[in-house]
């Protein structure tokens, strides 16, 4: 055997030790079961796809921000040679939406249209230029309303309402929550500072453009595939839109080349793919053009923020008071989530004993805003980490000590009752302290050059599911075959994050058989049990919950089998290395396949299913449903910059970022996310964003909408610290959006170092520091950023009562699930 | 408007009769099937469609079939050969330098025609001769090592593949220091 050369004890630390036993797959650097079929061009996406006889579809947009549809007139595209069908928005007319409170789009536009790209018709014939040539001849008379575009004019303007719901106006969702006397705790504290801060929204740009193809069958059965995060989702809503009974749809993930929260909503194309190919009863493809991409969007929110916060001069926090505003776009998507996250995490980092948190989304006539890696939580993230650098500041105290002295403790609650389970926010930063030399480095560097630190805490995987119910969020089967092959089926969605591979490794460490030797079926809602999706961050926890219970009940009926034979009671034995074994004389064994035989003959067919059913949580208050999480992972990220004062120029040379995974059931993949989160968090601070001009995106392609390229993006070095989540598959919590929260306050910090000079407004384009700059060399405020918030009359707050924050030992579970 | 073309792709000779304005990209994944080539934005942005034309990279949703005629055309499905994967196909898996995977064709490409002109390229050369191919997922950082990795691999006594493969599977994956 290769020495293996990966060190993966490096820089990881252990808090947790109770929980951890010896391992042969947890823990190793393995290559993902499905990165060979990556590697050679044979995974399939959904636009890969050809079945016989296949149409193409195309989808008509709006040309229209807001307006009224007066008449469609599809003849000319019908008559066209080679097409196949034309649907408008009376063939599909109901509505859907991903939130049961949300139910408020239509597959194409009915009487009115919403934003620019909309799509109004769709059309299917025998090749794409065929089915473009027919949009040219669909003929849309609008009657153009009053275009809102900004979160100002959405609040301004209360006659012209671009939905007919909501909670006012244009005020899609209002919120108003408080916990303890705020008041009391301002009056407290030796120094309360207010700031306001905007965050600008961006796209997932996703390297795949979406796309779907739909089949029925003549018994009238429908098969999607699709490049979807949710296919749970998607299901239900071709079940509610096509009003078919849900036993004849099947929905199939294909690998999505890409998700980022991007594609976890159902979409036009999904629908219209299979609406057309009931109507011609041929198989239809749908593949969306990069720049329809940037209409679906679900992009992140803009959000308006402003924040006050008290301190003592013994550095406790006394209170904090959130305000944020969303500019939703059209639809609702998962925008009241999104509104509620805005404010729900912001207690599960620092001690905060009062809080109050007031947030509102409002409709605009763009491309609806939806969940993006970290959804609704990097907001406001930005937003108090740059908050707490000026409170250090002005304090005069070090911002990493600081952090490390305020931070929550394990097994507590929060001011808005969110139980914390392991926190290893402190070990965090003293390791990307220590890594970067930040201690040495902060206030001590050359004019232009700056470091700056913050930290996060993101959910792994939220407890509440999206429509209510109280089945499982996640389920899996595992059957082990005679020759001694397992197979595990799950509804979980891999978009690249590698959760088919956790699967593998967590039956494979359960039943002591290699990994390779494991087959992964996925994301098929005709074959695997139900796992709600590829978002939040719940998919290792969930589905590694439910394949571990499923294996473990496989593994019970191998041992009962193979006991007899090796004289020795069930609990006596072990399954490791291909073998099933007496734990106490390990050379008296059976080969994994003999006992599966052995099993096979006295139980019948081997297989078990598990699932997975999030802990209740403590909140009892309206909005309680939002933040809950079987566990938190903690994040410390330090940025240096390299700041040209002459042209405003960002250079970033290198992120240090360590995180607290729980555990890494494969430190490589975990490094994966880390470090695409840190590229990602660097892309939204420093270039991408979705901006409109005169009602129109300003830079829908791939060229204008700038992202990091390999020569923008710096060295990342990444730390992983592990602390044993007792609610977590072998400790395991996530990996996939926490990692990209401290980035973009980070780099703010460090331009602060460099410069002097605060940016309150991403992106950080060279024209604010070039401004800010100015303002600094003039004598005023150097700074960037929003200067207030509209007025709006708040709704009175559902007033809690919050819990004690210190260490509850009540809070710690007996024993580790797995 | 059709018109005959011929074209060499991985080895194989193909005519074809395809409309003068289809894409390279477009013919490659629609009239061969050889959909391992990707698609991210039609416009020359994103480098997924990379192929190599004369062991070059070029972005075959800006070529034209009639203009690569008579040319060797080598698309990812190409770069193994006899079933054995290439190096660096090999490298990316193991140190998952492709998370999504929709960028890795492309990328593999650009980074063929790299190693094949330098084979033993610094990071920042690997950084230069990637620019042109986005991905979303890595922070590049993988992708970097990957490289690295097969260049010295190539260089060396490489052992084989499929062992390799074998072993990073089920037992770990190898990262050599100062990777």
């Amino acid at each position: 055997m290769p020495t293996n050369g990966y060190d993966d004890r490096k820089n990881r630390t252990n808090l947790g030790s109770h929980l951890k036993r010896e391992t042969s797959v947890i823990g190793r650097p393995l290559m993902k079961v499905d990165a060979m079929s990556k590697v050679t061009g044979q995974a399939l996406y959904a636009d890969d796809i050809h079945l016989p006889r296949m149409a193409y579809a195309r989808m008509l947009p709006s040309t229209q921000p807001h307006a009224r549809i007066v008449r469609v007139d599809t003849s000319k595209a019908e008559a066209l040679p080679g097409v196949l069908a034309v649907i408008t928005g009376r063939d599909l007319p109901i509505k859907y939406g991903i939130l049961p409170v949300s139910q408020d789009e239509t597959a194409l536009a009915v009487d009115k249209v919403r934003f620019v790209g909309e799509p109004v018709a769709a059309v299917a014939a025998v090749d794409e230029e065929t089915a473009e040539r027919a949009l040219e001849l669909i003929e849309v008379e609008y009657e153009p309303l009053k275009p809102i575009m900004s979160i100002e004019e959405a609040l301004e303007e209360t006659e012209v309402r671009i939905q007919e719901y909501g909670h006012a106006g244009n005020i899609h969702k209002m919120v108003s929550l408080q916990f303890g006397d705020v008041e009391a705790g301002f009056a407290e504290a030796d120094y309360v500072r207010e700031d306001l801060f905007f965050y600008q929204g961006n796209n997932h740009l996703a390297m795949e453009e979406h796309s779907a193809v739909a089949h029925y069958s003549p018994d009238g059965k429908l098969t999607l595939w699709s490049s979807t995060q949710t296919p749970h989702y998607v299901h239900r809503a071709l079940a509610k839109v096509l009003e078919l009974p849900p036993s004849r749809i099947r929905v199939i993930a294909c690998h999505p080349g890409g998700g980022f929260g991007g594609k976890s909503d159902p979409f036009h194309h999904e629908i219209c793919a299979a609406k057309l190919a009931m109507l011609t009863g041929r198989p239809v493809k749908i593949t969306l053009t990069r720049e329809e991409v940037f209409y679906a969007h679900r992009g992140r929110h803009p959000v308006l923020m402003w924040v006050k916060t008290g301190v003592k001069k013994t550095g406790e926090i006394t209170a904090m008071h959130f305000r944020s505003m969303l500019d939703g776009g059209a639809y609702g998507s998962y925008g009241v989530a999104t509104t509620y996250y805005t404010g729900a995490l912001q207690t599960v980092t620092y001690k905060i004993p009062r809080y109050k948190f007031e947030g509102l989304r409002v409709f605009t006539n763009k491309p609806p805003c939806g969940p993006k890696r970290g959804h609704g939580t990097p907001q406001p993230r930005f937003a108090l980490e740059v908050h707490f650098d000026k409170i250090c500041e002005h304090m005069g105290w070090d911002p990493a000590e600081w952090r490390q002295r305020q931070a929550c403790e394990p097994f507590s609650l929060t001011a808005n009752y969110l139980r914390i389970t392991t926190i290893g926010l402190r070990e965090c930063i003293e390791k990307v302290v220590e890594a970067s030399g930040f201690k040495e480095k902060f206030r001590q560097l050359p004019y232009g050059r700056g470091v700056g630190l913050a930290c996060s805490a993101y959910l792994s995987g939220a407890n509440l599911p999206i429509y209510w119910n109280d089945m499982p969020h996640s389920g899996a089967m595992v059957k082990v075959d005679r020759g001694g092959g397992v197979t595990v089926y799950c509804g979980s969605t891999d978009i690249g994050q590698g959760s088919n591979s956790v699967l593998a490794y967590v039956v494979a460490e359960v039943l002591g058989v290699r990994p390779h030797d494991v087959a992964v079926v996925t994301a098929d809602t005709d074959l695997t049990p139900v796992d709600l999706g590829s978002y939040s961050s719940r998919v290792t926890v969930m589905t590694g919950n439910a394949a571990i219970e499923a294996a473990q009940k496989v593994r019970d009926l191998l041992f009962r089998a193979a006991a007899d034979e090796l004289g020795a009671a069930p609990e006596q034995l072990e399954a490791a290395g291909g073998r099933i074994f007496r734990r106490d004389d390990p050379g008296v064994g059976l080969p994994f396949a003999k006992v599966a035989q052995l099993a096979e003959a006295r139980f019948g067919t081997l297989a078990a299913v598990g699932s997975f059913t999030p802990p209740k949580t403590p909140g009892r208050y309206k909005g309680a449903g939002v933040g809950p999480s079987p566990s938190y992972s903690y994040t410390a990220c330090v940025v240096e910059v390299d700041v040209d004062p002459e042209t405003g120029w960002v250079r970033v040379p290198k992120v240090w970022i360590a995180h607290d995974i729980g555990r890494a059931i494969n430190p490589i993949l975990v490094e994966g996310q880390a470090e695409g989160s840190v590229y990602m968090g660097l892309g939204e601070a420093l270039m991408e964003e979705q901006v409109f001009r005169r009602n129109l995106h300003k830079i829908p392609s791939m060229l204008d909408y700038k992202s990091p390229t390999f020569l923008e993006t710096p060295d990342i070095e990444t730390i992983l610290v592990e602390t044993n989540d007792p609610h977590g598959p072998f400790g395991a919590k996530e990996a996939g959006q926490g990692p990209l929260l401290p980035v973009p306050p980070a780099l703010c910090n460090a331009i602060y170092d460099a410069v002097g000079v605060r940016i309150d407004e991403l992106p950080v384009t060279p024209d604010k520091i070039l401004k800010a700059l100015e303002r600094k060399a003039k004598g005023q405020e150097p700074r960037v950023g929003p200067d207030r918030m509209p007025d709006v009359e708040w709704s009175e707050p559902i007033y809690v009562e919050p819990p004690d924050l210190e260490h509850d030992p009540s809070l710690v579970p007996a024993t580790g699930s797995s | 408007m059709k018109q005959l073309v011929s074209l060499q792709v991985n080895g194989e000779r193909h005519e074809l009769y395809v409309p003068v304005h289809k894409t390279l990209l477009e013919v490659l994944r629609e009239e061969l099937g050889l959909t391992g080539t990707k698609h991210g934005c039609e416009l020359g942005e994103c480098g997924a469609c990379t192929v190599l034309v004369d062991g070059e990279p070029i972005l075959s949703c800006l070529t034209l079939p009639v203009e690569v005629q008579g040319r060797d055309i080598t698309t990812v499905e190409g770069l193994a050969s006899q079933g054995v994967p290439h190096p660096l196909q090999v490298a990316f898996a193991e140190l998952n330098a492709a998370q999504c995977g929709y960028c890795t064709p492309g990328m593999l490409m650009s980074a063929k025609a790299l190693l094949d002109r330098t084979p033993d390229p610094s990071p920042d050369e690997v950084r230069e001769a990637l620019a042109g191919n986005l991905c979303r997922c890595t922070g590049y950082v993988k992708i970097v090592e990957a490289v690295r990795l097969a260049a010295r691999r190539q260089q060396g006594d490489l052992g084989t593949v499929v062992d390799e493969i074998e072993r990073a599977l089920n037992e770990g994956v190898v990262r050599e220091p100062g990777a």
